[in-house]
């Protein structure tokens, strides 16, 4: 077996004291996409965030590609890692071109590289790129914004990529849309992808592998298969209200 | 003799003291920016002191305008008669509204898009220069036109310390109780308030990215 990509060792994180996550064993191995299921305070926002470096752990290590956050230039280990946030935050004073090209300036990319791959990445998401890549943010539908997140973390090809709960704030059907589409992706790209929601449904879509999070542990972790399968109450818990 | 007359008649002397004038609102706001923009991102920095900072620049401000330039004079360096001690006092009106809209303006920047920023791998000075004052510009240049405005109606008691400008004519007209010589310098003052206002709101309306429609 392969080194594991994201490998969290008995990771605790607290903030003012209280712990928010841990003690956590976890390990995410290259093309597995992992979805973190959980209520919210589970947990779930603060795994990711440890794992690109935007949090460190209180104790234990997180390694990235086996090596501790810690140690990890953290703008060297953010710019190879894809993050998608529900919020989105995309840069509202810049184009859908500009935002989606970003990581690959930062990167110094030539300005010819750069144009060709934002047009490869909003072909990907499917927004056609004489109709988008100009616009600005605000003048985008929910959905559409989704997409162009998505797009920019993808930007500068990082070989993994933490999603937390992006397709949240879209209507039902431009959800439903979206996993599809965002499923089909990240299987034809083979990127080890950590994606975090609330939703058990868009859990099993996406999975290759479920973990559970309840107040900051791993109560279970195995295939989607075993998970519609686990007796584990709090499995039970979260199959209900699905 | 009417206004007119009077304005002909010394244009050379109201065309220097508009000078002067123009010149001690640029100085005084030039320093502002370069003093109080750098402190408004040290405040977003370390939001406990924001509160003791805009509380102190907000006293300042209280203070009465002849009575600040009246408390310079004594002071050695920035004090004594003149120019100088002018600027002084202006700058120190300045910064409040420097200070705060700075502050305000990067302290708004959406969390989620600061959170992005940091995600993607942006380091403390690209988040700094490429996003919060690219979003905050609208807010800082607010700023920056009430410091003008402010600074061009306040730098008319420059005169009565022996800073020049447009107060000359104004203190010389109330001594001499004579309305011509007042509007004088009253004029000019108002015009010049004016045009800073339009002319830095019209550079606000520019760096807004709002109004950027593809």
């Amino acid at each position: 077996m392969t080194a594991p990509v994201v490998e969290f060792r008995d990771v605790t994180y607290r903030i003012d004291g209280r712990v928010v996550l841990g003690p956590v064993a976890l390990t995410v191995a290259a093309g597995e996409v992992l979805v973190l299921v959980g209520r919210s305070g589970s947990g779930k926002t603060t795994a990711l965030r440890l794992i690109n470096g935007l949090a460190l752990p209180g104790a234990g290590d997180v390694l990235v590609e086996g090596c501790s956050t810690r140690e990890w230039d953290p703008v060297r280990l953010r710019r190879r890692i894809g993050y998608v946030i529900q919020e989105i935050g995309l840069f509202p004073h810049m184009t859908v071109e500009r935002n989606i090209g970003l990581v690959p300036r930062l990167e110094r990319w030539p300005a010819e590289r750069i144009r060709a791959r934002v047009a490869e990445l909003l072909s990907l998401v499917g927004l056609p790129h004489e109709q988008f890549a100009r616009r600005l943010p605000h003048q985008l539908s929910g959905g559409q914004r989704q997409r162009v997140g998505v797009a920019r973390a993808l930007a500068a090809d990082p070989p993994i990529l933490l999603c937390d709960e992006p397709f949240g704030a879209v209507d039902p059907i431009a959800r439903a849309e979206l996993q599809v589409e965002f499923k089909a992706l990240t299987a034809r790209l083979g990127r080890t992808v950590v994606f975090v929601t609330h939703d058990v449904r868009e859990a099993l879509a996406l999975a290759t592998r479920i973990a559970v999070l309840e107040g900051g542990q791993v109560h279970f972790s195995g295939s989607p298969m075993a998970f519609r399968d686990s007796g584990d109450p709090h499995v039970r818990a979260l199959r209900e209200l699905a | 003799m009417s206004f007119f007359e009077y304005m002909v008649a010394n244009r050379a002397e109201v065309l220097h003291n508009t000078l002067e004038h123009v010149g001690l609102v640029a100085a005084s706001c030039g320093l502002a920016i370069a003093i109080g923009l750098p402190l408004g991102v040290a405040l977003t920095r370390r939001p406990r002191l924001s509160g003791p900072v805009i509380g102190f620049a907000n006293i300042v401000q209280t203070i009465p305008s002849l009575a600040l330039f009246g408390f310079l004079i004594p002071l050695p360096i920035i004090g004594g008669i003149g120019a100088r001690t002018a600027i002084v006092a202006l700058v120190l009106y300045g910064l409040l509204p420097l200070i705060r809209n700075t502050y305000v303006g990067i302290s708004s920047v959406d969390p989620a898009v600061r959170e992005a920023a940091r995600g993607m791998g942006m380091t403390d000075f690209q988040l700094l220069w490429m996003v919060e004052l690219r979003l905050a510009a609208p807010v800082i240049l607010a700023g920056i036109r009430i410091a003008a405005v402010w600074g061009v109606g306040i730098g008319t008691i420059a005169a009565a310390i022996g800073g020049g400008g447009l107060g000359e004519f104004i203190f010389r007209g109330v001594a001499m109780v004579n309305h011509v010589v007042i509007l004088a310098g009253a004029v000019p003052a108002a015009l010049l308030a004016l045009a800073a206002d339009g002319g830095l709101h019209l550079v606000e309306r520019s760096l807004d990215w709002r109004r950027k429609a593809a």
